[in-house]
């Protein structure tokens, strides 16, 4: 059980082996392309299997903090270096390693300039990435969530097409402006917290546990939501993304869909609902407004795409509505399925984007009007394609449903409007990609460029294996996943909705105030573990 | 037989010294400059040495050992420029290594 | 019984195997035979588990099954305060279930039997995608069926649609075929969305999604007077069923699912998905009787639908697209029971709907597949010699279709026009109507197809080229490569593979009445009593009973004036189809309006295209417009803003701020031109220099001293 105890540096290894490959890939002569490429596939690689000790060690029925490791980094300003996981960024942290040997191995062919830097590029981000989803330290997640700038930028700016100039840099100036007011919101709890408790301190945890006044937090929250909404992205701050995605290259795409869009939402969870808990509540309409604005607007702009990966872009805007949509339902319900959604949509979206790949790799056009009638070619690649779509749409079986249910069903307990126009997004949805399909795959082969395409690759099928794989666990036996988030969604529900009661036992039985019951929380994280906490 | 005395010392060292300094102002050739350089360090080293005996200090030897060390980096660097240098311009003539002017 | 969940498994068990090896490496016959093997002990299951069903006693036949966890419990608050949303992979057999079973599975392995003889013009792969797709149909309607929660069933009922999907969309390549399915899809979305919403209101308001949960709780609240809780649930639910079983307004996608093979059009759009609607209904009878309001829509849009369909099938001449609309209208027939609360006769004649139209249909894929892929009943006819055993049997069809005693039709339709007459004479006279035209249609179609002069295209020569002409609806853009190859030798009767399920099932049509005699024939329908359980949540909730009965001297006079009523339809389409062929069309030219009308069914779908879809088409343009121009326009037009004002800046910076600093600078450059001479490049130049410095501090300080 004492997992904690058994891998004291477990999160600083996952972490740092993206980066330990990159630093190496710096050694290597740029001429050695096989080399390095070898060297990132095998760097992915390991970083998914470090992180793989998470699933099976995280302890379900333990609500505090896991793995945690903690130490000084900067005293003066009390910002430490200080790493910690719940169910959340668990599930978070495997989508990233996993997702990561996926960008890696999808680069094989595709990245034939520079293949050195796009390498160490992309180990950063994924070093960023990871750093974000640890870090229990709101300066470090701060420095972690810069550092994924930057690759990203380069990423797109240097391997892109197109217009990727005008789109690497509409991306990194919407976040830094988001990120920046962000800021403005983190140093107002910093500052909040040395004036009540006279202790300076980035430590989530102790955030965790304070109760800002309503007024503060509402500016707070705006600042947080400003900084969180557009990376969600939400509407109306989204249009980065399907520029973005579409210029960026298929890696880029992969990893900005799967991951990148989860920061955040992640952020949301981690820190504007347990931090800012009554102002969550007052921001609540506003959210779902946008939520459901978001769901139907992404997929009605969705149907008006001629682009390939433009649409699918915009179908995220659609998903990832439906990911705040349930997170502000504030139900448990609602909140698991948020995070089961997430997973779904790196998992469903980050295909998507890796099927285009394979055309765009074959055909260098992204247009739909210069596909049609693939079935016939490339059946593995139509069949593949399906299952994606399916998933997708939230076809039962498949993960999507899941998710999608959750979340309906935790908001329409809230309010049945809401649910009513928000459900609509399921029938927009169908509409879309159902399109897409019938453009691309299905009718005959007009267009004689396409006759001779090759189907999937053994290396392309290894990318899509594990998702496809995936989609159907989380279809149809999604407890592993649910069980994991329980302890965590509990957190947060304690949080935002003072009457709830958990499912596992309170640590402290009302003899301790909040102060101790947070310092008792991570001392017990660090050391022995109370048995069976139901 | 003819006593060595300090003052032969130091007439040599100014001697050897003033050969490089000479060396270092006239010759065209960098090779050559270089062995100047060198012969003007090997005269202050004499001069060191000299006196070190001469005051029963050791600190004038030590300072000589410090002295070839920092001769031997020096030459293997500028030796290495030059070489560069040569690939570049083929030529080792002092008047044509004037790229640094304004 | 513990063992039904196997019963989906195994078709899912088929479909796994034929997509993912089936597709590359196994041969046409392996394809059929796993695709049959799996279904025959699918069917061989259900019906050890029905008679284990019968076995047991009456209040103790519902047998749940709890597979595996699926969606762990978490806490949700409901109408009756906290509660626990929780789905387990469950399965239930009780009497409605089971009958169900027994149809799916057993229509089911008729027709993959069947298709094996069909399907067999396709080249190997497209056979294994056609018994995957086929397969997995069967996996998730038998879900469906089997589902013990309305979560489980909707993932069957969603599960159903995509096949439905792929099924129609079998020939893909072909633009009407792809298109068609997509509509089929899109359009179930839409009473999908109505269904899940259902779904979600029923767990706010009990607390469980477990069917009998609900109907007990169900069963102890009172019948609604208004439009309260219960009424949304079902009007919600309602919504679902129209989009799945095709009612209005929903039912436009079944009539172009046609494109589909013939065997699945058998299978998923007349005998087993499309009743699913009216499945769901009965499986939630105890809610529906709680919403006499819904009830009573669900009847009027039942008999609408029944009459509005029926009028169009009166004269399409594509003989699948007339089936299609009579499975529009008989399943209309069926919301009209479940309307007027008569859920046992709905559940009747879906089960003896199954028989005749599955057989229907299969006849008309015969038909289709003798005559060389020509749908268009014009270019039949007097096809009765060629082809015997379509004939007889397709004629068992219609017959029992057309409702004449003692055929399985006439019990199930009598029976749920003597409950609607007990209800409503205007419901009844509306459905006798239908009945009348069911009638006439079906002979008209057998007249056309069988009977009379051979009107289709000469044989010898290579055929196709003329015959693609037709309605439209040739298969030849479809096929996959290698598919029509050979020559065709004129009209012949089909393989066995083929004749044997149209004979199995004609038996059927003619005997699955038998189950169901009414008490004024003197039997005691044996089906009803064994289905009330099920709507009556076993005991827990009392219908009820309808105010007054009529004698069964009333009840025989209504049976025979629908008898003699539908009598005259099919002596009336005798008379204009094989005696008079020329009074048909003489009659489309009397009422040449109605006539153009009905043949452009009402110009429904023109009016969908042109609110709905364009609608939807226009509003996804104008809001990409908007995206572009107006929010990413914003974003952009705060950027030109920032640069401009940054150019501006620029400008000041460059001219007054920087002219002053240029000014220094210029200054000092001008300067250095003097001054710079010194600077040589030269080692020597500057050692020199600094020699000359050395001698000059030396002197000084030899001197100065």
């Amino acid at each position: 059980m004492s997992n904690a105890a058994d891998t004291p540096s477990l999160l600083s290894l996952i972490l740092f082996t993206p980066l330990a490959g990159a630093l190496v890939l710096l050694f290597v002569g740029s001429r050695q392309v096989d080399l390095i490429r070898w060297i990132a596939n095998a760097t992915a690689a390991l970083g998914f299997l470090v992180s793989l000790p998470l699933w099976f060690l995280y302890d379900s029925t333990n609500p505090d903090w896991q793995f945690v490791e903690q130490m000084e980094w900067i005293p003066s300003i009390g910002a430490q270096y200080f790493l910690g996981v719940d169910g959340f960024s668990v599930l978070l942290i495997l989508l990233t390693t996993m997702m990561g040997v996926i960008a890696v191995l999808s680069s094989w062919n595709a990245i034939q300039t520079r293949v050195k830097e796009y390498y160490i590029f992309l180990l950063m981000l994924q070093t960023g990435m990871i750093g974000a989803f640890v870090a229990l330290d709101f300066l470090l997640f701060f420095l972690f969530w810069e550092v994924m700038l930057v690759p990203m930028y380069f990423l797109i700016g240097i391997w892109g097409s197109d217009n990727r100039l005008y789109s690497a840099i509409k991306f990194f100036l919407f976040t830094l402006v988001g990120s920046v007011i962000m800021l403005l919101g983190i140093l107002a709890v910093y500052f909040y917290h040395q004036d009540v408790t006279g202790v300076y301190t980035f430590d989530i945890t102790q955030f965790h546990e304070l109760n800002i006044p309503y007024d503060l937090q509402w500016w707070i929250f705006l600042a947080f939501f400003l900084g969180f909404a557009v990376k969600v992205p939400m509407f109306p701050f989204h249009t980065w993304l399907p520029d973005a995605h579409t210029d960026a290259p298929t890696a880029g795409s992969v990893i900005l869909a799967a991951v990148l869009l989860k920061m955040g939402t992640y952020g949301f969870i981690r820190f504007s609902l347990p931090i800012l808990p009554e102002a969550t509540q007052a921001f609540v309409p506003a959210v779902v407004l946008l939520s459901i604005i978001g769901i139907v607007y992404g997929a009605l702009v969705a149907m008006a795409q001629r682009d390939w990966k433009r649409l699918v872009a915009y179908s995220s805007v659609s998903h990832m509505g439906m990911v705040m949509l349930g997170m502000f339902a504030l139900t448990p319900v609602g909140i698991t399925g948020s995070i089961v959604q997430q997973l779904n949509h790196g998992i469903s979206t980050g295909a998507l984007f890796l099927l285009v790949g394979v055309v765009y790799e074959r055909r260098h056009t992204r247009m739909i009007a210069e596909y049609g009638g693939l079935s016939k070619i490339m059946p593995v690649y139509a069949a593949i394609f399906l299952i994606m779509t399916m998933s997708s749409i939230g076809l039962p079986t498949l993960n999507g449903f899941i998710g999608e249910v959750l979340i309906l069903q935790g908001i329409f307990v809230v309010s049945k409007t809401w649910a009513f126009f928000a459900a609509s997004g399921i029938v927009l949805g169908a509409a879309y990609m159902l399109w897409l399909y019938q453009r691309t795959m299905f009718g005959t082969v007009d267009n004689p460029k396409n006759e001779n395409l090759p189907d999937v690759s053994l290396r392309e099928f290894a990318t899509f294996a594990p998702l496809l794989l995936l989609a159907v666990w989380i279809g149809l036996y999604p407890k592993p996943f649910l069980d994991r988030l329980e302890t965590s969604v509990d957190k947060v529900m304690m949080r935002v909705n003072a009457d709830y009661t958990p499912r596992f036992a309170v640590a402290a039985e009302g003899d301790a105030d909040a102060t101790e019951g947070a310092i008792a929380v991570v001392e017990s994280a660090a050391g022995p573990i109370r048995g069976g906490a139901r | 037989m003819l006593e060595i005395t300090p003052l032969h010392y130091s007439l040599l060292s100014a001697a050897l010294f003033m050969i490089g300094v000479i060396g270092v102002l006239v010759r065209r050739n960098v090779i050559i400059i270089f062995m100047s350089i060198e012969l003007i360090l090997n005269a202050v080293n004499i001069n060191l040495v000299a006196l070190s005996d001469q005051l029963q200090d050791l600190a004038g030897q030590v300072f000589v050992v410090f002295v070839i060390a920092v001769a031997a980096a020096e030459a293997a660097v500028g030796l290495g420029i030059i070489i560069a240098f040569y690939r570049n311009k083929e030529t080792v003539n002092i008047d044509e290594i004037q790229i640094m002017r304004w | 019984m513990d063992l039904i969940w196997l019963i989906p498994l195994l078709p899912g068990l088929g479909a796994a195997l034929n997509g993912l090896l089936g597709i590359r490496y196994f041969s046409k016959q392996t394809a059929g035979l796993v695709a049959v093997s799996t279904m025959a002990v699918a069917f061989v299951l259900s019906v050890i588990a029905f008679a284990g069903l019968l076995g047991l006693p009456e209040e103790e036949r519902y047998h749940e099954v709890t597979v595996a966890s699926w969606i762990p419990p978490i806490p949700l608050e409901t109408a009756n305060g906290i509660g626990s949303f929780e789905v387990p992979w469950a399965f239930v057999l009780d009497p409605l279930s089971g009958m169900m079973l027994l149809v799916v599975t057993g229509i089911g392995l008729l027709i993959h039997v069947y298709s094996v003889g069909y399907i067999d013009h396709e080249p190997r792969g497209g056979v294994a995608r056609f018994f995957c797709y086929l397969n997995l149909f069967c996996f998730f309607m038998l879900i469906l069926v089997l589902g013990s929660s309305f979560l489980v069933m909707f993932v069957g009922w969603e599960g159903v649609g995509l096949c439905s999907y792929l099924l129609i969309g079998y020939w893909y390549r072909k633009q009407s075929a792809s298109d068609a399915g997509k509509k089929a899809f899109i359009v179930n979305r839409i009473g999908d969305w109505g269904f899940i919403l259902g779904i979600f209101l029923v767990f706010f308001t009990f607390g469980t999604l477990d069917f009998r949960s609900v109907a007990e709780a169900a069963a102890g609240m009172p019948v609604e007077v208004g439009f309260g809780v219960l009424s949304l649930i079902c009007l919600f639910l309602f919504i679902g069923a129209t989009g799945k079983s095709a009612q209005i307004p929903l039912y436009v996608w079944l009539p172009d699912a046609m494109e589909g093979p013939t065997p699945v059009s058998a299978l998923i759009h007349a005998a087993t998905m499309v009743t699913a609607g009216v499945y769901m209904v009965c499986r939630n009878a105890v809610l529906f009787a709680h919403a006499p309001m819904v009830m009573e829509a669900v009847a009027w849009i039942g008999v609408l639908t029944a009459f509005m369909a029926a009028t169009i099938g009166l004269v399409q001449t594509d003989i699948k697209r007339v089936l299609a609309y009579s499975t529009v209208s008989q399943l209309g027939y069926m919301f009209l029971a479940t309307g007027v609360g008569a859920f046992a006769a709905g559940a009747f004649h879906l089960m003896t709907h199954a028989f005749f139209k599955a057989l229907l249909f299969l006849g008309s894929g015969s038909v289709i597949h003798g005559m060389n892929e020509e749908q268009d009943m014009r270019r039949m006819g007097g096809l009765k010699p060629y082809m015997p055993t379509t004939f007889w049997t397709m004629a068992i069809g219609a017959v029992a279709i057309a409702g004449i005693p003692p055929l399985a039709g006439f019990f199930s339709k009598d029976e749920i026009l003597y409950r609607t007459f007990l209800h409503s004479q205007v419901l009844w006279g509306i459905g006798a109507l239908t009945a009348v035209m069911t009638a006439f249609y079906m002979f008209r179609l057998i007249n056309m197809t069988f009977l009379g002069r051979y009107r289709g295209p000469e044989w010898g020569q290579p055929a196709g080229g003329e015959a693609a002409h037709g309605a439209g609806s040739h298969g030849d853009g479809g096929h996959d490569d290698g598919g029509h190859g050979h020559a065709w030798h004129g009209p012949h009767e089909s393989p066995r593979t083929m004749t044997v399920p149209l004979m199995v099932l004609a038996v059927g049509a003619v005997f699955a009445g038998f189950i169901g005699v009414p008490a004024a024939l003197g039997g005691s329908n044996v089906i009803e009593h064994f289905l009330e359980p099920s709507f009556t949540a076993f005991g827990a909730f009392h219908p009820a009973e309808e105010a007054h009965h009529l004698s069964h001297t009333a009840e025989l006079g209504l049976m025979a004036l629908s008898v003699l009523l539908a009598a005259g339809a099919i002596l009336f389409a005798y008379r204009n189809y094989v005696r008079q062929p020329a009074a048909a069309d003489e009659m489309a030219r009397t009422f040449a309006g109605p006539h153009r009308v009905l043949t452009n069914k009402y110009y429904v779908d023109e009016l969908y295209g042109a609110t709905v879809v364009r609608g939807t088409m226009e509003g996804a343009n104008g809001l990409w417009t908007v995206d572009q121009r107006v929010v990413d326009g914003a974003v952009n037009g705060t950027g030109w803003t920032t640069i401009f004002s940054s150019w501006v800046s620029h400008v000041l910076d460059k001219y007054v701020v920087d002219g002053l600093v240029n000014f220094v600078a210029w200054v000092c450059a001008e300067a250095s031109y003097v001054f710079r001479r010194a600077q040589t490049g030269l080692i020597q130049n500057y050692a020199f220099a600094t020699l000359l410095g050395v001698f000059a501090f030396v002197t000084w300080y030899l001197l100065a001293r």
